[in-house]
This record gives C-alpha cells, structure tokens and sequence, in this order.
C-alpha cells in the first residue's frame, strides 16, 4: 500500500502529514522525494544510516572518430549540444540523459559516462525505514533519484508505504505519485490555499489516482479550501487544528504523535479515514 | 567583420532585445559592406538550452562580435570557444551601438550571468 502526500506549494503540511501517518503505521516506510530540499529526516533522526549515490548518463565525445556530421546537434532537444571549430560541446547541466546522440551517431563517436547528481541514506527511525532522496546543489531534475527511490520500494509491496513528495504539480510530483495507491492533498485554509490544492486536485484526477483532502491549519473562520471540496464533492479524510502546541513540536523538529496522546489519536483517526477511503475505492474499482 | 545584435523586430527601426537566447530576431551587421540582414531566432521557442541555440547559429553564420545588453553563461561558453567577443550595448538604440562599435567605443561585456533557465529575465 502506497499513500502520497502532496500539495500544490511548499509550507502546507505535506511532512507534518506523512511523517506522524507513518508514526502511528506501525511497520512501514517513508520515502522522502523532496529531494530539492528532504526535511523528514530532521523529524525521523534515522539510525544506522547507509548511503547510495545517484548518478544520470552523460554523453562523451571520442572527437578523432567525430567526423561534424552534426546529427547529435540537431537532435538535442534539449539544445545540450553545440558544435564549434571543429568539436563537439557538451553542456552537461542541459543534458537531460535520453542517450539519443549515443544511439543516433553514424561514427559511433559517442560512449557515455556517470554523472553523480545526488544520493539516497536509509536508515531506521523506531518503527520507521526511512528513505531520503537528496539532490546535489545546481542539478537540474530529481526524477532519476525519485525514479530510483519508487523503484527500490516496489519489491516492498505488501508494506505501507508514505511518500512525501516535493511541491507542486511538475515531473517531479508526477513521478512520486505514479505507483501510489491513494493521493493525500494537504490544503491550506486560504484562497491562495485553493488555487494550489485546484493544481494538485487536477494531477491526481488526470492520473486516476484516488485521493482525498486534509485540511491543515483549521481555524474557526470560513474555510475556502473546505468549501472547494464540498463544491467538488472530494473526500476531507481530516483536519488539522492551528495549533500553538503542534506548530512549536513541528517547529523543533519533533513528532507530534510520538510526543502526545492527543496528536497520536488525532493521526491515528487520520489513517484509518484514509484505510476507509482505500478499502472503499478497491470495492468501487472492483465493480467497473 | 559580421556583427550580432538581438533584437525586437525585423527592421531597421527596432531596438534591442534585452534577452540573447530568446530574443525574436538578430540583426547581423556586416561592417565592410554596411549590409543588415535579419535572422530568425529559432532557440527562442526552446524549451530549454536557448542561449547554446542562438550562440550556435552565430556561431555557423560567421558572426565576429555580439552586441548584447547581457548573456548567459552557457551562451557564453560557446561563443567564447568560438572566439567571438562581447560587447556591451549602451542604449537601445540600433545604430547608436552600431556607431558605437565601429568607433571603439564600445566597452566588452564582462558580467555573465548563470542563466535564467525557465525562471523569468524579461
């Protein structure tokens, strides 16, 4: 079982959510895939930690068997290529690794080598298998980490699994939420709040994937993020208080279900609506 | 000696574009003949590597020198591979850079900024 926790900007509760659900799982793994910037590991502290580097393929140049043909230049999409006097430049920051220009070149002049651009630690957090995805500083996409990460946990199947996804609604979110069995959309209680969670809501549709909303930060005010869901008829599986208490434990990095009864039970509920919604969309899914 | 220059339009009344890689067009200047054409700029509608597109095309038109208001710094790697000096523009004005240029006056861009990669620099 696979949940994702996203949401259309950063700042909404996507690791509140995720790392006390996964606190109140009982044996399961968390998959942090913001890998711009993983912060579940701060809250998670994991043991044992044990580290894989990331790397992408880059294309290099044999430039006595390069003839100028130029076919790889043309080809690039991504426009990584240029030729100037006589040679091939790479521009390695650009290449998006599709491996075209190796495939396509007719002098066969082009082999292909690692390119590190960031690394996975898993460690163990009490009842937690921590994955962290962290990408190096000025790399371009996190998708062949997240793709890295996705993959790992595919043999783990039968174990609840929470991934954490970056924000917003890019290649990298599409690429956390593609294997997962149900989307959480984390939702602020602001107009700003429902522009981001329309972006999110709009992916996981467009994904088929099923989902449904906790609304973070309730105050006792009007809610355009609630009334969102109730015009769009979305499952709110919970909601969050604004609360001094849980938002000074958030900030000193602590996690709130293992510091309090009350914040246990709270996400303790949280997952078993969410369980519901799971077991009642594979009954509505096994009817089609 | 051929000149580059981006810019908004394709006539002689146009000014210059304040981006290199996404600019519409360039006008390339031949200083002996005092001949303009103009080039289209098929980087602008890249998704992403623009700058390196419209640095090559310079590149394969013999261009000598590039007047710009600013370049990025992988369109800047190729042209400096190709030997291609950078001077800075001083106003928007066509022929005032052009003048400019031919009388010496023109002062060589240093400042190369990373790129703004999808993210804004209009």
């Amino acid at each position: 079982m696979k949940i994702a926790v996203l949401s259309g900007k950063g700042g909404t509760g996507k690791t509140l959510v995720s790392v006390n659900l996964a606190s109140v799982a009982g044996e399961c793994f968390y998959m942090d895939c913001d890998v711009e910037e993983p912060n579940g590991h701060l809250f998670f502290k994991p043991k044992e930690v044990k580290e894989q580097e990331i790397s992408v393929s880059v294309p290099v140049f044999n430039h006595t068997k390069c003839n100028g043909c130029r076919k790889c230049v043309d080809f690039c999409k991504f426009n990584a290529l240029a030729y100037i006097k006589d040679r091939v430049f790479v521009f390695e920051e650009i290449c998006h690794s599709c491996g075209g220009c190796t495939l396509l070149c007719p002098q066969n002049a082009i082999s292909e080598k690692q390119k590190i651009i960031g690394k996975v630690q898993i460690g163990q957090s009490e009842n937690v298998t921590v994955h962290t995805g962290m990408m190096n500083t000025g790399e371009v996409s996190g998708v062949p980490i997240i793709n890295k990460m996705i993959k790992d946990n595919i043999e783990q199947k039968e174990a609840m699994t929470f991934i954490d996804c970056p924000p917003g609604s890019a290649c990298v979110v599409m690429e956390s939420i593609k294997d997962a069995d149900f989307c959480i959309l984390v939702a602020e209680p602001t107009v700003f709040g429902v522009h981001n969670l329309s972006m999110v809501y709009e992916l996981v549709k467009l994904f088929d994937k099923p989902y449904g909303v906790v609304l973070n930060k309730c105050m006792d005010t009007e809610n355009p993020a609630e009334v969102f869901c109730l015009e769009k008829n979305i499952p709110i599986l919970g909601r969050i208080p604004f609360d001094k208490e849980l938002g000074t434990l958030n900030s000193n990095a602590k996690i709130a279900a293992r510091e309090k009864d009350d914040y246990r039970s709270l996400f303790s509920s949280l997952l078993q609506k969410v369980m519901e919604e799971v077991a009642h969309e594979t009954t509505v899914n096994s009817k089609r | 000696m051929k000149l580059a220059v981006p810019v908004n339009e394709n006539n002689m009344n146009t000014t210059v574009c304040p981006s290199f890689g996404r600019t519409p067009y360039f006008l390339i200047f031949e200083t002996d003949t005092k001949e303009s054409i103009f080039l289209d700029n098929s980087a602008a509608a890249s998704q992403g590597g623009a700058g390196i597109k419209a640095a090559q095309a310079l590149v394969d038109n013999h261009v000598g020198a590039v007047l710009t208001p600013r370049c990025g710094e992988n369109a800047a790697t190729v042209l400096q591979a190709a030997q291609i000096k950078l001077y800075r523009t001083m106003s928007d004005s066509i022929e005032d850079n052009l003048s400019a240029f031919q009388a010496g006056t023109l002062s060589l861009l240093e400042e190369i900024h990373p790129g703004f990669h999808n993210h804004g620099g209009k």
